[in-house]
Parts: C-alpha cells; sequence; structure tokens
C-alpha cells in the first residue's frame, strides 16, 4: 500500500527538517549566479579631442554624441570626460554604449579604441620592437642553382611539401611538414603564399624560411579565393560564423550568421563579411529545379585589377563593390533582370575608341517573355552596357574569356522550337575591336562538353560528345574539336575556322596525347589558309589519371591520380611539353600536386623581344650547361656506387673476421660448407664404381 | 629464362626451401601435404602425407635427409625425405607457423601461433641426426613472446641468436642457449609484420619482407639495417641470391583485395634488386596471384616463387644474369684480380 498522507509518520515529514546552512550550494551557484557586467565590452575611447575648458565641455560632447549615435545607442550622460587639474580635458573620452556589439561597430566604424581594462601599477612603458627586415617574398624566383626551375607543392599522406622540379631526378626538398593543412593547399595566384586550411580558418607560409604570413581565423572554412593581384581573399564557410561571447580574435560580433569574409591581404584584417543568398529553386524557364542548386564557386567574383569584386543574385541583379572600403559601387546593386551568371574580363582590356579606365564584365539573361535572351558587356565603373546581343532559343549559356581580355567566348546552346533537338554555336566576341564585333562560329550538333582558349593566344579547342551528358558508368564517347583563326593579311586576326576533330578510337580513358599545334613540318593542303599545324607528338598512359595541371613556364605537365578520387597506383607522372615521360613515381595516399604560380615578367616587350630572337645562342649554352650537369651527376652516381661498395665489402670483412675469431674461440671447426668448398678447391675427385647384378641365370647347355 | 612450372598444388603455396645442394625443392601449401620435386627438370619425386591442416612451414636439413614442416593442424612433423616415413610428431596447443633447422641439423626451432589464450612462442626441439634414432619429446626450449606475436624465426650463425620477426614489425633477438631477450628493434613500420625473414649463406646476415611495403638487409650481430629495398606493394617474401648480389622480392596486392581491383593492380611480380646499391633491376611476371614465397637455390642456379594460385615456377637463371655486373663491381674485380 503507498502511503498516502494519512498513514504519514512523523519521521516521514519530519525529514525536510534540515539546517539550511548545512547544503551545499556551491555547484548551483556557481551555474546560476547572475554575472554582473564586467569588463569593458560596452565602452569605447575617443582619443585625440581638442582640449576644452568645462564651459566648452558640453558643446563638444553634443557634438560628439550626433556622432556617435550614427552607430549605435548613447547618451549624454554616458559619454565621460575626464578634466585635468588645470581645468582643462584632458584630450579623451570614454563612451559607454548599451551593448557590447554598438560599441564593436562603433570601434571598427568610427576608428575608435577600446579600453583594455584598469592597468595596475600604471601604465607599462610599450615595447617598441626592434625592427626586422621581412624575408624575401619572392627569392624562390631566384632558383639557386641558377636553372629557372619551377617549384611545386605536393600533398600526400598527412605530409606536404614543396620541392624544386628536378626534371628526371627526385624533386629537391625545400620544406616538408606534416599536418601543415588539414583539407588541402592553394597558391596564391602569383605564388607568393602557400595556403593551408584548418579548422580554425586559413594560414599562409612564405619567404625562404616558410615562416606563417598571414592567419584568417574563419572557422570551418572550406574554400578561399584570391583576386588576382593577391591584395585580397574571400574565405566562405557551409557553417555560419558564430561568434562566441568572449569575442573572437579576428571577427566582431556583427560577423556572426555571415558565410563570406573578405580579407585584406597585406593588414590580415576582414573587410566585410556576408552571408550566403538564397539560392533559387527555379531554373531559367520557371521549371523548378530538379537537384538542389549546387553553391556557386566563386560567389565572389575579382576585377582583374583588384579594385571591384562582385557577386550575382541569380535573376535579379550583380552588386559590385569597390574595394578596398567593400561599398557598393554608386550605393546600388546593378539590376539587370534575369541575369544568370557573368565573368570579369580577367585583364584590363583597351577597347578601341575608349580612353577612359575602365573593367569589364560580361553576363547573360536567358529568354523572359517575349524577350530574347541577352549577352551583355558591361563597362565598370560606368556601368553602361557597351555591347549586347540577341539570341533567341537559348536553353544554356556559359562564358569564355580568353586570358588576355581579348575575346569572348559565349558556348549557347540552343533547342529546336519543339525542344526535341540540341545544338551549340560559339559566339565571339572581339572585345578590342571598334564597336565589338560578334563572330558565329558553325553550329555544332554534339553536345559541347568542355571549351578552352589557348592561353594568351587566339586559338581555342572544345569536347564535345554525341552522347547526352549524364550519370552513366561509361564515361561517354567524346572528340575533340580544335578551331583557330584564318591567315589573312595585315595584323588582324581572321575568322575562325574549324581545324579538326579528333575522334576518340578506343574507351582507354587513361591516354594523354600531346599535340603541337605550330608543327613546323609539312602542312595539309587543307589546312593552308589556317594560323595553326596541328601534329600529334605522343601518347602516353597514365592508369587512374584524375588531374592534369602544366608547369606555369609550360615546359612540363604533371598528371597524378589522387587519393581523393580513388585508391588506385595514386602518384604522379611528369612530362616535358612533347609528351615524353621524364618521372613516374607512385606515392601512398597522394593528394594533390600544385605547381607554384609565377608573377608576370618583368621584362619589357621588347627586351622580351630580343630574348626570343636570341634564344638560339642561349639555347646552346643551356644545353652545354645540361650536358655537364647529367654528366657531373652520372659521375657522382658511380662515385656513390663505389662507395657503397666499399663500404659493403668492409661490412662483410669485419663480419667474417669476427666468426672466424669467434669460431676459434669455441674450438668449432669450420661449418661443412666452407669445408666442401675447401674440398672442392684441392679438385679432388672421387670415383664411385657401382656394379649392380641384376639378374644372375645358370644354364646348362646340353 | 623459360620457368617449370610446378602444379602440384591445389591450394595457394606457403613456403619453398631447397635443399643446400638446390637438387631438391620443397613445398607447402594450404592443402595438406608436403610435395619434393627435383630442381632441374621439376619432375615429383614425391609428397608427405599425414597433416590434417593447411601446412605454414617447411625446412629441410643440411644434409638433406630430413624434412620438418609446421601446420595449422597444430603439429609439426618430422619425415625421413627418401622414403616419405613419418618419423615424429610434436603437439602443439596452436597452429605452428615456422620452423627451421640449425646451421648443423641438431635443432628445430618452431614458431606458434598466438590464439585460444595462448600466447605466440618460439619452441626449440632437440633432433637426433640418425635417422631411425629415437626423437625426444622433450622442449629444449620455449620463448613466450608475450608484446607482439612473433610471425617469423631462425638461427644466426653458430646457433648463436634466434632472431624473430614480430606482428608488430619489429624484430628480436634471442640468446639461442637460455631464450632471453637481448634486443627488440622496431625495424619496420608499426603493425606492418613481417612476413619473411631468410638467411645470408653464413647466416650473419638476413633479410625481412614486410607489409610496409619494404624488404630490409639486417645484421643479425646487432640488427643493424644495412640495406633498405622499397616497393610499390606489400611483401609476403625476400631471399638472396647466392653467387650475385640480388635479393629477390615477392609479394602483391593481399589476396582478399585482389579481386576489387584491375588485374594490372595486382603487382604479381617477383622483383630483383641488387643486393648492395639498392636499384631495382628488373621483374618477373608470370603468377596471377600474389606471391606468397620465393627462395633461391643456394648453389645459385635458379629460384623458385610458390604463389597464392596454386603454382609454383622455377627459373633457372640464364648467361645474361650472371654476366650483368655493375662498372663498378668489374671494376672491383679487376683489381681484385690484379692483386
Amino acid at each position: 500500500m503507498a502511503p498516502s498522507f494519512d498513514h504519514l509518520r512523523d519521521a516521514d515529514v519530519d525529514e525536510d527538517d534540515y539546517d539550511e546552512n548545512e547544503i551545499d550550494l556551491s555547484d548551483l551557484r556557481e551555474k546560476y549566479e547572475v554575472q554582473l557586467e564586467q569588463g569593458f565590452d560596452t565602452f569605447v575611447v575617443i582619443d585625440g579631442l581638442p582640449e576644452v575648458t568645462e564651459e566648452q565641455k558640453p558643446k563638444l560632447v553634443k557634438f560628439l554624441l550626433k556622432k556617435l549615435k550614427s552607430v549605435g545607442n548613447t547618451k549624454e550622460e554616458s559619454i565621460f570626460m575626464p578634466m585635468g587639474d588645470d581645468g582643462k580635458s584632458m584630450r579623451f573620452a570614454f563612451v559607454e554604449y548599451s551593448t557590447a556589439a554598438e560599441a564593436a561597430a562603433a570601434v571598427r566604424q568610427l576608428d575608435l579604441v577600446r579600453p583594455r581594462g584598469p592597468c595596475r601599477g600604471g601604465v607599462p612603458t610599450p615595447v617598441i620592437e626592434e625592427f626586422k627586415e621581412k624575408e624575401h617574398m619572392r627569392s624562390w624566383l631566384a632558383d639557386p642553382s641558377g636553372r629557372g626551375r619551377d617549384q611545386f607543392a605536393m600533398y600526400r599522406g598527412e605530409t606536404v611539401g614543396v620541392f624544386w622540379n628536378n626534371e628526371k631526378d627526385t624533386p629537391e626538398n625545400v620544406v616538408d611538414r606534416q599536418h601543415w593543412t588539414e583539407s588541402f593547399i592553394q597558391w596564391s595566384p602569383l605564388g607568393t603564399f602557400l595556403t593551408s586550411v584548418h579548422q580554425q580558418g586559413v594560414q599562409l607560409w612564405g619567404g625562404p624560411s616558410w615562416t606563417r604570413q598571414r592567419r584568417f581565423a574563419h572557422p570551418f572554412v572550406n574554400m578561399l579565393d584570391f583576386s588576382p593581384g593577391e591584395k585580397y581573399v574571400v574565405t566562405w564557410s557551409n557553417r555560419p560564423i558564430s561568434i562566441p561571447d568572449e569575442g573572437h580574435p579576428q571577427l566582431a560580433a556583427d560577423d556572426d550568421g555571415k558565410n563570406y569574409v573578405i580579407w585584406e591581404v597585406e593588414t590580415g584584417k576582414p573587410l566585410r563579411s556576408f552571408a550566403n543568398l538564397d539560392l533559387p529553386t527555379t531554373g531559367p524557364d520557371g521549371q523548378p529545379l530538379k537537384a538542389p542548386p549546387k553553391f556557386p564557386w566563386p560567389a565572389f567574383k575579382w576585377s582583374a585589377d583588384d579594385k571591384y569584386v562582385a557577386r550575382l543574385t541569380q535573376g535579379q541583379s550583380i552588386s559590385v563593390y569597390e574595394l578596398p572600403r567593400m561599398t557598393l559601387l554608386d550605393k546600388t546593386t546593378i539590376k539587370i533582370e534575369g541575369v544568370m551568371d557573368f565573368e570579369w574580363a580577367p585583364a584590363t582590356v583597351q577597347r578601341d575608341g575608349n580612353k577612359s579606365y575602365e573593367q569589364l564584365f560580361c553576363y547573360w539573361t536567358p529568354e523572359l517573355g517575349s524577350n530574347p535572351a541577352k549577352v551583355g558587356l558591361m563597362s565598370i565603373p560606368s556601368k553602361e552596357v557597351v555591347r549586347s546581343l540577341n539570341l533567341f532559343s537559348v536553353s544554356d549559356a556559359k562564358l569564355h574569356w580568353q586570358s588576355d581580355g581579348t575575346y569572348l567566348a559565349v558556348k549557347v546552346d540552343r533547342h529546336s522550337k519543339s525542344k526535341k533537338s540540341q545544338a551549340t554555336t560559339l559566339e565571339i566576341f572581339r572585345v578590342r575591336e571598334k564597336g565589338v564585333p560578334v563572330e558565329v562560329v558553325d553550329t555544332i550538333k554534339d553536345t559541347v562538353i568542355n571549351f578552352a582558349w589557348e592561353p594568351k593566344g587566339d586559338r581555342f579547342v572544345i569536347i564535345t560528345t554525341t552522347e547526352p551528358v549524364g550519370q552513366t558508368a561509361v564515361p561517354p564517347k567524346t572528340s575533340v574539336a580544335f578551331f583557330c583563326p584564318e591567315k589573312v593579311k595585315g595584323n588582324v586576326v581572321g575568322n575562325f575556322k574549324h581545324l579538326r576533330t579528333l575522334e576518340k578510337k578506343n574507351s582507354n580513358s587513361s591516354d594523354l596525347e600531346f599535340y603541337d599545334m605550330d608543327f613546323e613540318g609539312e602542312k595539309p593542303e587543307s589546312d593552308k589558309d589556317l594560323t595553326a599545324n596541328l601534329q600529334l607528338m605522343n601518347i602516353s598512359d597514365h592508369y587512374g589519371v584524375t588531374d592534369v595541371q602544366w608547369d606555369p613556364s609550360g615546359r612540363f605537365v604533371t598528371s597524378w591520380a589522387s587519393a581523393w578520387k580513388h585508391a588506385m597506383e595514386n602518384g604522379y607522372h611528369i612530362y616535358d611539353f612533347k609528351g615524353e615521360q621524364l618521372r613516374e613515381e607512385p606515392l601512398e595516399k597522394f593528394k594533390q600536386w600544385a605547381w607554384r604560380p609565377r608573377p608576370a615578367t618583368l621584362l619589357t616587350k621588347e627586351e622580351q623581344k630580343q630574348i626570343r630572337k636570341n634564344l638560339r645562342e642561349y639555347s646552346k649554352t643551356f644545353e652545354q650547361e645540361d650536358a655537364e650537369r647529367v654528366a657531373g651527376a652520372d659521375q657522382a652516381v658511380v662515385e656513390e656506387r663505389r662507395r657503397m661498395l666499399d663500404e659493403w665489402y668492409a661490412w662483410r670483412q669485419s663480419v667474417e673476421e669476427e666468426l672466424e675469431w669467434e669460431r676459434e674461440e669455441l674450438g668449432l671447426s669450420k661449418p661443412a660448407e666452407a669445408a666442401a668448398k675447401g674440398e672442392d678447391a684441392e679438385g679432388e675427385v672421387i670415383e664411385e664404381i657401382v656394379e649392380e647384378v641384376l639378374e644372375e641365370t645358370e644354364e646348362i647347355v646340353q | 629464362m623459360r620457368p617449370i612450372l610446378l602444379s602440384g598444388h591445389e591450394r595457394a603455396l606457403t613456403q619453398i626451401k631447397f635443399n643446400r645442394d638446390g637438387d631438391l625443392l620443397f613445398s607447402v601449401a594450404k592443402d595438406q601435404h608436403v610435395c619434393a620435386w627435383f630442381s632441374h627438370n621439376g619432375e615429383r619425386l614425391g609428397t608427405y602425407k599425414g597433416h590434417q591442416g593447411a601446412i605454414w612451414t617447411v625446412d629441410v636439413n643440411p644434409d638433406s635427409t630430413m624434412i620438418a614442416s609446421g601446420s595449422a593442424d597444430n603439429t609439426i612433423r618430422l619425415w625421413e625425405v627418401k622414403t616419405g616415413r613419418l618419423l615424429k610428431t610434436w603437439e602443439f596447443p596452436t597452429a605452428v607457423k615456422r620452423v627451421e633447422f640449425n646451421e648443423e641439423g641438431t635443432q628445430l626451432l618452431g614458431v606458434t601461433e598466438k590464439r585460444m589464450g595462448h600466447l605466440g612462442s618460439i619452441v626449440v626441439l632437440n633432433i637426433n641426426p640418425d635417422i631411425d634414432g629415437e626423437q625426444s619429446d622433450e622442449k629444449e626450449l620455449t620463448i613466450v613472446c608475450d608484446e607482439s606475436k612473433a610471425t617469423v624465426a631462425g638461427w644466426s650463425y653458430m646457433n648463436k641468436y634466434i632472431i624473430a620477426g614480430h606482428e608488430d614489425g619489429s624484430v628480436s633477438q634471442y640468446d639461442a642457449k637460455t631464450g632471453e631477450q637481448l634486443e627488440n628493434l622496431p625495424i619496420h613500420d608499426l603493425n606492418m609484420q613481417l612476413t619473411d625473414l631468410q638467411w645470408s649463406s653464413d647466416r650473419t646476415y638476413f633479410i625481412t619482407a614486410s607489409k610496409d611495403k619494404t624488404a630490409k638487409l639486417v645484421a643479425a650481430r646487432d640488427l643493424e639495417v644495412l640495406k633498405t629495398y622499397p616497393s610499390d606493394t606489400p611483401l609476403n617474401s625476400a631471399t638472396m641470391t647466392p653467387k650475385k648480389d640480388f635479393v629477390i622480392l615477392g609479394g602483391g596486392q593481399a589476396a582478399m583485395d585482389v579481386t576489387t581491383t584491375a588485374a594490372r593492380q595486382g603487382k604479381f611480380e617477383a622483383r630483383f634488386y641488387h643486393k648492395i646499391f639498392e636499384d631495382e633491376i628488373g621483374r618477373v611476371r608470370g603468377h596471377f596471384g600474389p606471391l606468397n614465397t620465393v627462395a633461391a637455390d643456394p648453389t645459385g642456379k635458379s629460384y623458385a616463387s610458390g604463389g597464392e594460385d596454386g603454382y609454383v615456377r622455377v627459373h633457372h637463371f640464364d648467361k645474361g644474369f650472371f654476366d650483368f655486373s655493375y662498372e663498378v663491381e668489374r671494376e672491383r674485380q679487376r683489381a681484385m684480380q690484379q692483386q
């Protein structure tokens, strides 16, 4: 029976009778104690004020209040301006804001300081660090061996190393560190910094001693992108930033909830942060998208000269921000209805007939109602559309700038009226020519899956496939088509013509084919008028290849099989530009290879021309140097082998002597084998005649 | 170098041994009999039947009168080579993974598996060289491996040490008389087990093979690593060729992973390295499964490899093999001759 109230014994009731003071509540206290505002999170210091007397003070306070209120909430009583003994102000003031966030905003926007808290024992004398010369960030360009080699970084296992490319020989290690990065590595576009990515943010490394140069503490960073001139970096994390209560070393409270941070490399400080945009759930045709949209990367795109950075709000507008202030150009976004994509010109282009400064970007919009689809070219900062092209029956478009910004190729996928058949056209904008003429290169029936310009050149290649692109187990059968301009008189570039299409014959997907675009041999009659002569130089097989990258000089190409994609035969191959394999190294858990980019040459056009003219002279000396080095290396190998051989025999001798001695010590005879050998040496031949009687019969002959 | 294909086993090979004269070849596999072959033509001399489980190991004594075999049926058996007569059976609580006669053939060591609450151990048995004599039941010595079990073991020169390779990648040196552990060094990568240990002809140094994809040449007296031979596949076996300063490594993708990769992935090749220069010299293809064991003829005329595919391939070296030498080696030879 459960005890009811009536049945309760005294003892049960009295159980509550205890001394309150005896209970140890310290743990609860600790947990629920209300923390009184402590610290100076809501305070800021205004320094460098004019000296005022008591009478002038209210005026100044009033003025200050006006400024201070633009950022947050404060009142007159919250401004404390200490007065000196002489009745004059001490030229600074403390201000209390209502919240810490406002104070933080004031610090950033009004360029104020936060008080550091009470100083015991007087103000410490600031220590002025002695000037130390910074390391030369571009020292690597002067290859110590004087051969102008390129560097690369390798990420394998848990180790990241930087090496000199030694062609056939083992790469020369520059630095090798365990756990240098947590997810991947990336070079800055001019090769100054090696970026490592960690859970706490990204770090930049460089200089001859590979010390840490910068730290951008963006927690859980996923991606980063440098501006072309290495002045700024944008970092992105899928997870919104969450600023802990105790603050963050680099980010402020109002960065909370943001996904992108734009940083200035020089100072290592954040300029502005942004949240992810909601991605459209409908396609350009208004139909809901089947697959969840992928986050576009890069979302923030840089202009060629690091002056602007822009982000697209799909279907609505493009926001162009001016650097380094990170304010919207003309304080407003550029509204372009339906805009699907945009791309900055990768170089500052001098348009014919345009004298003023401009940066160009192109964008495209799909068909909206009865309006045709459009490709536009916009000039910044004037926001003037300098060229626009109307297109019909467009299902998709891709924008491809040539590396100098001379051409813009727009790959337009068109559908027929019934939307049953697809075709692709290439619209090429000649940006530098007067009026930006547009040329249409033949209609391609097959699906174009990739497009690439020749860097700094005027030829391009496309990859096409006859089969629909989709998720299939078997890689689609593809072909490569080469295009180049026609030969014309004068200093102009002729029309783009199809040069050749190469069908892929077998399904072996690990072949690398090397083509010479300017083959010096015989040229087929049909290509007489074209500015290219295509010749297959070599085919190499790299089983399981996942990535390919050219070195910055275009002399070598590396292909590698990354453990990120599969675990088969991870490692790399190095080829020269002719396709001859120089080196092959299988490496356990090989993940990433990255050639170190080089900054643009400092030589003038004339100087470069001069070098090109005297190339034969130079190559003679280089070839001789190479030959000498190879001979020297061979000599070194022979020396090394000689040393190893001597070392081995010396070791053997010491062991044999020791063995002999130990045997004698123990009074043992030589082992049987050695004894047998001794007999052999004497050449004693033992002849044994074995007579075997098989059968013996006796017959009596009568 | 046309190989002789010995197809007498029905299951994966586990070990091959040549006798000292190099005329006989003994092979054991996961099927339950030991085979003896004439190495010059691949004719089978006979089989030794009696084991009740996979046979892991075999060894022949120096005068080729007896062989010992160790099996998963928890026994070591001693056989007469000539007749196939079973001379003695020793019983153990667990499987026997390795047997080896000492230099004189007077003692035999056996490595027992760690299983069912029994620790791995190395046992030493006295062998009566008289073929018709009584064999003792007594164990001369038992070394218990309480840290990491031994996978391979062998006798050093003059029976001074017993050297054992362990599952954790380390190599131990024991006093062969007392069983006391003198040394234990991490020769291979941690927890990359040693799969083979074979001796030079004078037993002063040995070669180890490991799952860490390397083979190493180690001195018996101080366990100093003399040479390292890196490869691109887990190794199961390694041997040294007499007469020429080469080593042969065998391995390949572990049998259980083979079906998940392409054929070219397997790397089922015997690899030749120069013993002193550590350079890879060449590869011999042929098996279509990983190589479980390689053995070199002590007279230097041939080598044999046994694979997961159940075949033994005996290769007799060509003239080219003997003629091949590095310039520095020839240099040295000339210098020696002049002296």
